[in-house]
């Protein structure tokens, strides 16, 4: 039978490993790929969800109770604007990402 | 099992390197959302390869596989095999490849299993093209559109991969799109239900390869299916349905005029385009 590869899973802890496996979840920093960046105008948000739900890295979350109702992980947010294009009362801008906070 | 480093709300990690604005990293959310933590995963090379991972780190909380181009409907019903013979009846096995992977490099394997009636569920990602290798085109590709092989356009029709599967008479079969998302998650839970091999065929939008800006997603996808280029529907039984029909099919151009890939026909061909799908469209329904 062919040699297994020695890969520093076999020396696991926890299990022994054969193979070239994958053992780490793990994610990268894509928020260092954003150009731009959406700016919510919490006035106008009716707090519905849409963004939430068509956000493809799903780092949108909206509390229903909160004033600033819509919050985003900007360690992760490659600044695609779906959530801007969606909104259905069109109260997410997209800003320039060096420009004013 | 996996050692978490950063951890996310769901299956898949947050920080993929998916193009900003990809079609498909909604679609594996929402699948694997769906389907749950019970399922086993296989993905050929492409797109999908990068939800995978690289070396020893994944992007996926659940256990999987990265198989090859032209036989990830055979890992599949090889892993369900192995599990029926362990007495696992509950897990869900997902085959998750493009279109490429699909209806060109793995169409044979794909057929077997269907011929088999291996309790698989195989999802298609169609973002009619090879993407990942450089927008070369398939035979998924349609009418019309550019690519780095076809850069006049492509001057034939796409494949229709639903037929293909209601000729082998599965179980269960539907298309989706991400225009509909309620819709799609509808169809992966029957999917996960049926008893039997379940193929469920996904327009994705592609923002790089369809040269659009990146915001434009949902909205491109939404307009595919308004003018009759992406038809919604499940073969359940033998038996057609359709589950979203346009009140009236809107001129091709609206979903044509969005997208780079088309920017070079000229008003005859939008027409043939046009043409094209719309007598699709008619002799879809008077097939029902």
């Amino acid at each position: 039978m062919q040699k297994q590869q020695e890969t520093p899973t076999n020396m696991l802890e926890n299990s022994k490993v054969l193979g070239p496996v994958a053992t780490i979840f793990d994610s990268i920093h894509t928020g260092s790929w954003r150009l731009e960046r959406p700016k919510v105008n919490f006035e106008a948000c009716i707090k519905c969800g849409i963004c939430e739900k068509n956000c493809p890295p799903n780092i949108i979350t909206v509390h229903k109770d909160r004033v600033e109702s819509v919050e985003i992980d900007w360690y992760y947010c490659k600044g695609c604007g779906i959530c801007a294009n969606e909104c259905p009362k069109k109260c997410i801008a997209m800003v320039d990402e060096r420009g004013e906070l | 099992m996996y050692k978490i480093y950063k951890d996310s709300k769901g299956l898949v990690a947050h920080g993929v390197s998916a193009c900003a604005g990809c079609g498909l990293e909604l679609i594996i959310r929402n699948v694997l959302d769906v389907l749950g933590e019970d399922t086993i995963i296989v993905i050929p090379p492409g797109c999908s390869a990068l939800f995978s991972g690289f070396g020893k780190e994944t992007a996926l909380k659940i256990a999987g596989i990265q198989g090859n181009l032209e036989n990830t409907a055979a890992y599949a019903a090889g892993i369900k095999a192995g599990l029926q013979i362990q007495g696992n009846e509950h897990t869900t096995v997902l085959a998750f490849a493009g279109d490429g992977a699909t209806v060109d490099i793995g169409i044979q394997a794909l057929s077997g299993v269907m011929e088999r009636r291996d309790k698989i569920v195989y999802v298609c990602y169609d973002n009619e093209a090879y993407m990942n290798t450089g927008i070369q085109g398939s035979s998924s590709t349609p009418l019309g559109a550019n690519t780095t092989t076809t850069p006049t356009g492509k001057n034939t029709s796409r494949k229709d991969l639903i037929k293909i599967a209601e000729a082998h008479d599965i179980p269960y079969a539907a298309t989706a799109s991400v225009a509909n998302l309620v819709d799609l998650r509808k169809k992966v839970q029957k999917a996960k239900d049926t008893d039997g091999p379940a193929l469920l065929h996904i327009h994705t939008p592609c923002p790089t390869g369809w040269g659009f800006d990146t915001a434009k997603s949902i909205e491109i996808s939404k307009e595919a299916v308004n003018t009759g280029a992406w038809i919604l529907y499940e073969y359940e039984a033998g038996v057609r349905k359709i589950s979203y029909k346009p009140k009236e099919l809107r001129p091709i151009s609206n979903y044509l005029k969005l997208q780079g890939r088309f920017k070079h026909l000229k008003e005859n061909e939008i027409v043939e385009v046009q043409d094209e799908i719309v007598s699709r469209f008619h002799k879809f329904m008077s097939e029902l």
